[in-house]
């Protein structure tokens, strides 16, 4: 059986809740466990073969500068070089645009990115590769590689890059969605553009009126594992790819499209992988070790530096948003207006146009105006990075709401409640939000154990720096935030095959990328169905020629949609049984059903038969039984809500918040395995406190990147963290067979808006730049003359 | 990173020997957590790396007869911060050594080598200034010592002249009812560097009044400053509030930072002023006997 | 060519030798000529911690120790945690907190948290994050990394009699 364009149809009564669960919902410890705390689990950088070279990338020291010529004569001569590419050796692809995975991608400029023709973008673009014995001697050959350059003005930052007069990227790049086509040379890539209403009207009409900007840093997702490619290319042609990413079929394609090959000619052999948050799902250094295996005729491996992976992989926009919101006296929110500016990179395709749909999903306004820009800069193409383009436009909203229920002397989360967008409303594009759990999670937020407790009685200390202790007590403001977040969730393609074995066991393989535990999520519900205890699935995550095709690892979406595949795999399985069982009982298969783990007769006399039972008699029957399903699950998807809980302690002097308490509350539809439910929801709290706190790219007067290490870009260690409590609400996806709607993304959505929401609560003022480092926020506290006077250091501490 | 020749002498004349003949392209490797990433980096043109680790004498932790505390060039900080007698002793200069990096960096950093890697912002730098401590120099001519305010000229250069090798670091034997502090300000609770580091000692007299004072900056000029007019204004003072914020504005006085991705130069020297009324307040409370 | 040289060390328990240019760590030697690539690099700068062996029983960034420095030195890895088949508290413990998502970080945490425990076996949820600031994770959150550090501190002080130190020095 195939493509459950409706799932409804096969699957079971939804709601869930009347369904009583056997695996769903319990805690096993996951198959890949073991693997993963001996070092045994086998990594992309962990592959190896025989005769294996190491390859090193040369990349630009400059942010924007025509290369006039390369010579890498020297380094060829260099003892142990094997192969060099240069931007010579990539073949000429198509520019138009397509859809991919979770955005869009244009072969041209993914080309361009993964190697740099007659340009470089950003300072750490690549421009050449070599392939030596030892990483040692691919790295002294680069220093032998000449590179002429001629230097251009560069541009770094959205708002000038859309100024008259701004250095233009790409000569060729025209705006997309204008109402009317421009013919100049631009930087501006696309608009979006979402209206209803009469927007002066009912700012007019407004009682309370809100307008701030902001603008957000470029952050990275900080995967701890750096971007590694292993590649072999036989004399045929035939390449293998071993790598880390979040999505073998798209390294796969991406990988044909540019190298001009068939997609039959390259297998990709998904390692285990390091994280990725988004980072993952596009390539960098695949092509680059296809080209030097096939040139060197030898294996090729490629391993990123930390260094590198800050300056030319996966960060996310930063952005410019202006949020302007009016509402009744009586607190009802009835019209905004957002104008949002991201960072594309060098490349076109930010998530801006998932801003400008998340911005004001949360809420019913019924009036509205959204207008979206992407903007090439300077810097590193972006990629996805959990819920891309959410968190900076939450940032925004969520301040600017926190600000209307101060000014209008509301109680934040009643605000919030009374314009809570329902099943029904409007999103901000216009298609209507289908059963959604965002009033679920306000009111849990208000029933949490933090929302419940004294914020001045957490003591604070449990995870304090001990120089902390020597803050006076006069120089700490405390502060208790809250926001929401929005996330779509994706759905795309995904197929899965259980084979039953002989002893009534069963192999699970699928194409999905196991980053946070979906192994065993996918073997849960293939357990579930088939009445089996979890730990007699075994699941495996297959390459490109042994599963079918599976979209990536990226949009929630795994237990979600892999899952959907896994389960009705699942009732391929069961029907085979029924008719074996039937041919076995000599009698018809409708008069056969799968319940409990066994086949049961419907005449109620023939004792029933336990899966390992009839498994024992597959050879006798037909043969073996492999069930197996492939879906499309963009009609299965079910939107996310989160709600993020926190108090912060500012210290006045030094401008340092510290998050003393959070709490993270969110709709998961249904928790499959609830303890990796939790993990994500707290990586991602994790992730959204380090990009409201201390996480940004800095970048010099030549737009060279000075952080691209893990020592100044600032990434939360184990004790500038709280425990992160969780509270998972449970609104059951009606989409879906069992009600999941995926947990990955939405927690990383409200962080930033909750912190800057507890620093106003805190010390009165409102934060409107990430990340909200020390330097910035004393300054802001000094503007609005916040602070310990001399006479406050005796009079005790008063929040 | 490039090619490396590696020795590990046993004995300091056979080091000192091998530093004078390589000339500029030897250096002293210690814990190795500066020289190994600037190796890596390109950043450190050393082509001769001699390992200290092996000499017993500059493994040594040890206290003389007048209750000075030497220590060895290859001491590891963790040694330092786990010595009761040095944590009751000098808690400043224990809390440097266990701010440096993680647990695993104070695995092998050395206490000297946050000296000879000559960084404005080294923790333990201004904490021994602050202690008044002195290194020891051996050379092709013998052996000399050098106050460590002296020690750093620029960043990345100290006083140590070709083929030297600095072997020990001694601190002084504390006066009575003196203690000492070190703090220093970070974004991250750990594993970061200081945008702003100030050691301090006071010695309080029987009145309670501060009869002596030391207090040094790190991360606000080119090396860490020793800062005697913010220490002067405290003598004959009882660290007051009052006394605090004269010593804090003359800290802030001296103080000439530089912006980089760490912090900008305002905001460096504001914090100068914080952290010296917070970390003299502390070395006086511990000075009062307060634990 | 460069320049080998022969190293002779203890290596989880076992003597072993191999030969390696001065250039080459520690992690180098272990993951490309040795095989043992639980050990990972997550930065080559000592802030990740993802490469943490412990050598001479103290945590160490093999990142940032040059493979010549372990002669003669005893070596551990996350390779020689378990004791044969049998895991080591601590990973049952990572295992039963779901304290690992991707696991590339685990290997470091466990190694840091085996020398965290064997000089503290009692401590507090704060001495925890204090040990462990050097390992980074980007997955978890650490909330449960702690968790389970703490777990397994309980395991292990049960199992050697119940006893443990008051908390706070």
């Amino acid at each position: 059986m195939s493509a459950s364009d409706d799932p409804k149809s096969t699957g079971q009564a939804t709601g869930g809740a009347e369904r009583r669960f056997r695996v769903v919902g319990t805690r096993p410890v996951r198959h890949d466990g073991i693997d993963k705390v001996t070092g045994r689990a086998r990594y992309g950088a962990d592959v190896s073969l025989p005769g294996m070279l190491h390859g090193k990338v040369l990349r630009s020291p400059h942010a924007h500068a025509r290369i006039v010529s390369i010579d890498a004569s020297r380094a060829a001569a260099l003892p142990g070089v094997k192969a060099i590419v240069t931007g010579a050796d990539m073949p000429q692809v198509s520019g138009a645009t397509e859809q991919a995975g979770e955005g869009t991608s244009n072969p041209r400029w993914l080309s361009d990115n993964i190697l740099a023709k007659h340009k470089v973008l950003y300072t750490g673009h690549a421009v050449a590769a070599v392939a030596a014995t030892s990483p040692h001697v691919a790295e002294e050959a680069l220093a032998l590689i000449d590179v002429r350059y001629e230097v251009l003005p560069h541009v770094l930052d959205v708002r000038r890059a859309t100024a008259q007069g701004a250095p233009i990227l790409h000569e060729d790049l025209r705006t997309q969605g204008l109402p009317t086509p421009s013919d100049q040379p631009t930087n501006v890539a696309s608009v979006v553009l979402f209206e209803r209403g009469d927007l002066a009207a009912a700012l007019r009409a407004a009682d309370v009126v809100v307008e701030r900007e902001f603008d957000t840093a470029m952050v990275h997702q900080g995967y701890i594992e750096p971007h590694n490619a292993v590649a072999q290319v036989n004399p045929d042609g035939q390449a293998t790819v071993w790598c880390s990413t979040q999505g073998a079929f798209d390294v796969r394609h991406f990988c044909a499209q540019i190298l001009a090959m068939p997609l039959s000619q390259i297998r990709v052999v998904p390692a285990e992988i390091g994280g990725g948050f988004g980072g993952k799902t596009t390539i960098y250094l695949e092509p680059l070790a296809i080209l030097l295996a096939r040139k060197a005729g030898r294996p090729v491996k490629l391993v990123m530096s930390r260094a590198e992976v800050l300056r030319a992989t996966g960060p996310t926009s930063g952005s410019h948003i202006r949020v302007k919101m009016g509402a009744t006296r009586d607190g009802r929110i009835t019209c905004a207006d957002a104008t949002l500016l991201y960072e594309a990179g060098a490349f076109p395709g930010s998530p801006v146009w998932a801003g400008a749909m998340c911005l004001l999903a949360p809420y019913d306004i019924e009036t509205l105006r959204v207008e979206g820009y992407d903007v090439v800069v300077n810097r590193p193409k972006t990629a996805a990075y959990r819920a891309p383009g959410a968190s900076n436009a939450s940032f925004a909203a969520e301040s600017v709401v926190d600000e209307l229920a101060a000014r209008l002397g509301m109680d934040p989360i009643e605000l919030r409640t009374r314009n809570a967008a329902r099943e029904g409303t409007p999103t901000p594009a216009g298609p209507r939000h289908r059963r959604i759990g965002s009033v679920e999670v306000l009111e849990a937020a208000r029933r949490c154990p933090q929302y419940l407790s004294d914020l001045n009685a957490a003591t604070g200390d449990g995870h304090l720096h001990a120089g902390g202790a020597l803050t006076p007590p006069a120089a700490k403001r405390r502060g208790r935030g809250f926001a929401i977040g929005f996330w779509f969730n994706a759905g795309l393609q995904s197929s899965a095959t259980i084979g039953i074995n002989a002893d009534g066991t069963a192999s699970l393989v699928t194409g999905s990328p196991d980053i946070g535990g979906t192994r065993t999520s996918c073997a849960m519900i293939a357990a579930e169905e088939l009445g089996l205890p979890v730990e007699h699935i075994r699941p495996v995550v297959a390459d490109t020629d042994s599963v079918g095709h599976t979209d990536v690892t990226g949009g929630s979406r795994v237990t979600m949609a892999t899952g959907l595949a896994v389960y009705e795999a699942a009732q391929d399985v069961k029907r085979q049984l029924c008719e074996r069982a039937a041919a076995l009982w000599k009698t018809e298969p409708g008069a056969v059903r799968f319940a409990d783990g066994c086949v049961v007769a419907s005449d109620g006399d023939t004792p029933k038969l336990a899966l390992a039972e009839i498994a024992k008699q597959l050879g006798r029957t037909g043969g073996p039984v492999v069930g197996r399903a492939t879906v499309n699950a963009q009609k299965a998807t079910g939107a996310a809500f989160a709600g993020t809980l926190v108090d912060v302690e500012v210290d006045v002097e030094t401008g340092k918040v510290d998050v003393l308490r959070c709490t993270v509350i969110q709709d998961a539809g249904r928790a499959i395995h609830p303890a990796y439910v939790e993990g994500q929801m707290q990586g991602g709290t994790a992730q959204g406190i380090g990009w409201a706190l201390n996480e940004e790219y800095v970048y010099d007067d030549e737009g060279r990147l000075l952080n691209a290490g893990f020592l100044d870009y600032r990434m939360p260690v184990a004790l500038d963290l709280p425990m992160i409590e969780t509270v998972i609400v449970e609104v059951p996806n009606p989409r879906h067979p069992y009600g999941v709607r995926g947990v990955g993304e939405v927690s990383i959505v409200p962080p930033p808006a909750a912190v800057a929401n507890a620093i106003a609560n805190a010390t009165g003022v409102r934060m409107t730049t990430l990340p909200m480092s020390p330097p910035r926020v004393l300054a802001a506290l000094h503007a609005a003359g916040v602070g310990v006077g001399r006479e406050e250091t005796r009079v005790a501490a008063a929040t | 990173m490039h090619e490396i020749r590696y020795s590990a002498p046993a004995t300091v004349p056979e080091a000192v020997a091998l530093l004078a003949a390589d000339g500029g392209a030897a250096r002293v490797l210690a814990g190795g957590t500066d020289l190994l990433i600037q190796l890596r980096a390109g950043t450190c043109p050393a082509r001769h790396l001699i390992d200290v680790k092996r000499i017993t004498e500059l493994a040594r932790l040890e206290w003389d007869a007048s209750g000075a505390l030497h220590v060895g060039a290859a001491v590891p900080c963790w040694r330092l911060a786990e010595d009761r007698r040095a944590r009751a002793t000098f808690p400043g200069l224990v809390e440097a050594a266990a701010l440096i990096g993680s647990t695993q960096i104070q695995s092998r950093a050395t206490i000297a080598g946050n000296l000879c890697n000559g960084s404005p912002a080294a923790d333990t730098t201004p904490a021994l200034i602050a202690l008044g401590a002195v290194c020891v120099a051996q050379g092709p001519r013998g052996s000399r010592e050098i106050p460590c305010e002296s020690f750093l000229l620029a960043p990345g250069r100290t006083a140590l002249q070709p083929g030297e090798l600095l072997t020990e670091v001694r601190v002084p034997a504390p006066a009575p009812r003196s203690a000492d502090c070190y703090q220093r300000f970070t974004p991250r609770n750990e594993m970061d560097i200081a945008v702003v580091g100030v050691g301090a000692s006071v010695m309080l007299g029987p009145d309670g009044r501060c009869t002596a004072a030391r207090i040094a900056l790190g991360a606000v000029a080119p090396t860490v400053l020793l800062a005697p007019d913010a220490a002067g204004v405290l003598v004959g003072t009882t660290l007051d509030d009052a006394a605090l914020d004269r010593a804090a504005e003359a800290a802030r006085a001296i103080a000439r930072p530089i912006s980089d991705m760490r912090a900008p130069a305002d905001y460096r020297r504001e914090l100068t002023g914080v952290l010296v009324r917070r970390v003299v307040a502390e070395a006086a409370r511990r000075a009062r006997g307060g634990k | 060519m460069a320049i080998r040289t022969q190293v002779s060390l203890t290596l989880n328990d076992e003597a072993t030798d191999f030969l390696c240019e001065p250039r080459q760590t520690l992690l180098e030697v272990l993951r490309d000529e040795l095989d043992l690539t639980g050990s990972k690099e997550g930065c080559a700068t000592g802030d990740c911690g993802a490469c943490s062996v412990l050598l001479d029983g103290r945590v160490v960034c093999s990142c940032l120790v040059l493979a010549v420095e372990a002669a003669g030195r005893e070596v551990t890895t996350v390779e020689g945690l378990a004791d044969g088949e049998r895991l080591h508290p601590l990973q049952t413990a990572f295992l039963e907190h779901a304290a690992l998502q991707c696991g590339v970080c685990t290997p470091g945490f466990l190694v840091a948290a085996k020398a965290l425990l064997d000089r503290n076996p009692d401590p507090s949820e704060r001495e925890v994050r204090y040990e462990l600031a050097g390992n980074l994770c980007r997955c978890t959150g650490y909330d449960k990394i702690v968790r389970a550090v703490l777990a397994a501190a309980r395991t292990m002080r049960e199992a050697n009699g119940g006893g443990g130190r008051a908390r706070g020095e």
